[in-house]
């Protein structure tokens, strides 16, 4: 600014003013724009430099067994050997979510349906905010309730009595069960389940909501009964959304930690068995990064997290290709 | 063809299997939120609003203890992980929503939805390797930075939705007016998108307290309250849920009910916080 000038000073303010103006329209613009726009590039920084820095990390026991070796590999030994496999993990991974999803779809699906299509609107809201409700209970808490509560309950009225009537009836068959301890498989899938059907509800109903009218009022103008209105019009439109949900909760299964570190009885030797105790790639993590001593099983803790990575990747970009595939006109596949 | 008779009654079998479907899934809600506050409110005292945990021997000596620096612990890291996530979280979804035509748009949309689907442990895994290592010790700060990493998507989804609810009209009317596109946005469309914009600041508030799997790597959790504040910010801190977690995995009964007694203070907290941000949106229905 002209400190010492001898211009009038009303024409000094003015040309003050003028400068002011442009800078805040147009470098205010330029400078709110960089700003926001970095913003948001560090968003895309923090996806990649999360791949890249598992990645990283996990490279000394990636290199030193070989990717596939390593997600093939059924020993984990940081005592002794010092040899690690993820194959335990993995599989305890993805048994214990695909059988919680399917304890969970129907329970999930029809709670979505009923939400939407027969309760009124005052009940519908109360159960949607109950159903979001069990989402918003901390993993820990449903996992101190599963250690103190549910398990005991499970092992002595479940698998105590049908444990005993295999013992009988088939005792060839009891490795398969395993020991009814309560803290196993069965017990992490049931709370997984649990802990899924939310997810799962509210993105069917999301999907069963976005069915157009006009596709039910034609069932209806046909003479459907209710339920045939839904069976035929509004699930097969909807599918796409429900199928996506689904895979959706998958994925939030696949990473679920806490609950299921705390109920699963932690054990990292295949073969797993049904009542007995295992062990997911998250609860692995949880239990034994804290106390890992050598650098190649810190590395391999976290080529676990980017198997993990991969997984749960594979699983959104799956759900999300299902979503634009099927929802758009709903009749193109299937 | 089925006869009438044989549909309608198949139509009012379909609606029952609904009925009981929804009271099923709906009484594990009711199981685990009672057993919480029974088991809950019968541990909670004074003590354990006042008294750091220190070793086990005082709990099974029976003197007194408790989880203040846990509480205290717990506010700070939360706050410090909101003062992160939302300039960035904010920042992300007026790129999307302000800028639509911008070339990044879809590529930030993808990463942000994979953020946002990662597990929470991986997140705690990363905050590790980006804060704890460099650092060289667990800190508040790095238990921060992870949950700031679990919040900010979710931010950045629920800014975008919430902006692009505000009609483009409002804008163009502030842009007719002469003003500039930076004031148009913090000052029209802003305001008008404050209630969404906060309710989803509140739930990913709400989603990342009740993490603690991010936890465990990075504040890693702490028996006593520091010697000075900034404790807080650069040494190991306790937080509710990780401590929650240590007490329940423990071998003394003293800490199984303290545990109950972190679980019903955690569980409140999180539910408070949803049940605001649940009111909040109602209200808007309404307008």
């Amino acid at each position: 600014m002209k400190s010492d000038s001898k211009q009038p000073r009303d024409t000094e303010a003015g040309e003050q003013k003028h400068k002011i103006g442009i800078a805040y329209l147009w470098l205010g613009d330029r400078i709110f724009k960089v700003l926001v726009v970095l913003l948001g590039i560090s968003i895309i920084m923090l996806a990649l430099g999360m791949a890249w820095v598992l990645y990283s990390e996990g490279s000394d026991a990636l290199s030193e067994f070989g990717f596939f070796t390593f997600i093939s590999s059924r020993v984990w030994d940081p005592a002794v050997q010092l040899v690690f496999g993820a194959w335990p993990f993995i599989f305890g991974t993805l048994v214990t979510s695909f059988m919680a999803l399917i304890i969970a779809f129907f329970p999930a699906l029809a709670v979505a349906i009923f939400s939407a299509e027969y309760a009124p609107r005052r009940l519908a809201a109360i159960i949607d905010n109950l159903v979001q409700l069990i989402a918003a209970i901390p993993s820990v808490v449903i996992g101190i309730w599963g250690i103190f509560v549910l398990a005991p309950w499970l092992r002595d009225t479940i698998y105590m009595p049908i444990f005993d009537w295999t013992a009988i009836n088939f005792p060839e068959l009891l490795p398969v069960l395993g020991n009814p301890i309560g803290y196993g498989m069965a017990t992490a899938t049931i709370v997984l389940a649990v802990m899924i059907i939310p997810y799962t509800t509210a993105l069917a109903k999301d999907a069963i909501k976005a069915v157009p009218k006009d596709q039910r009022e034609a069932s209806w103008a046909l003479g459907s009964t209710r339920w045939e209105v839904i069976r035929m019009a509004v699930l097969p439109y909807a599918r796409g959304g429900i199928i996506a949900g689904a895979i959706l909760s998958l994925g939030r299964a696949i990473g679920e930690t806490m609950a299921v570190a705390m109920l699963i009885g932690n054990k990292n030797t295949l073969p797993f068995s049904i009542f007995g105790a295992g062990a997911t790639m998250p609860s692995v993590i949880v239990n034994e990064f804290r106390e890992a001593v050598e650098s190649l099983h810190l590395s391999s803790l976290m080529a676990i997290g980017f198997v993990l990575f991969l997984i749960a990747l594979i699983v959104n970009l799956t759900a999300s290709y299902i979503n634009r595939k099927l929802s758009i006109g709903g009749n193109q596949i299937l | 063809m089925k006869s009438m008779r044989r549909r309608e009654i198949h139509n009012k079998m379909m609606e029952g299997v609904l009925v009981v479907a929804t009271v099923l899934v709906l009484l594990p809600l009711l199981i685990i939120v009672g057993h919480v506050l029974v088991e809950g409110v019968g541990a909670l005292n004074s003590d354990f609003f006042t008294q750091e945990l220190g070793s086990p021997s005082r709990a099974l000596l029976d003197r007194p203890t408790g989880l203040v620096h846990t509480i205290i612990g717990t506010v700070v890291v939360d706050l410090l992980a909101l003062a992160i996530a939302v300039p960035i979280g904010i920042g992300a979804g007026m790129m999307l929503s302000e800028y639509p035509e911008h070339l990044l748009n879809p590529t930030l949309r993808i990463m942000n939805d994979t953020l946002n689907g990662m597990p929470a442990i991986l997140k705690g895994l990363f905050a590790f390797v980006l804060i704890v290592k460099p650092m060289g010790t667990f800190s508040g700060l790095a238990g921060a930075v992870a949950l700031s990493f679990v919040m900010i998507p979710i931010i950045a989804r629920a800014t975008e939705s919430a902006l692009m609810a505000i009609p483009w009209t409002i804008r163009e009317a502030g842009l007719a007016l002469g003003i500039p596109r930076w004031r148009v946005v913090i000052s029209t469309v802003m305001p008008a998108a404050k209630i969404g914009m906060v309710t989803g600041l509140l739930l990913a508030f709400a989603r990342a307290a009740g993490e603690a799997a991010p936890l465990l790597f990075t504040s890693f959790g702490n028996n006593y309250l520091p010697d000075h504040w900034l404790g807080f910010i650069f040494n190991p801190v306790d937080t509710l849920p990780q401590r929650l977690y240590s007490l329940a995995i423990s071998p003394y009964s003293e800490w199984h009910s303290m545990g109950w007694a972190a679980a019903i203070v955690l569980l409140a907290f999180v539910v408070l916080i949803f049940i605001i941000a649940r009111v909040a949106t109602r209200d808007r229905m309404k307008l």
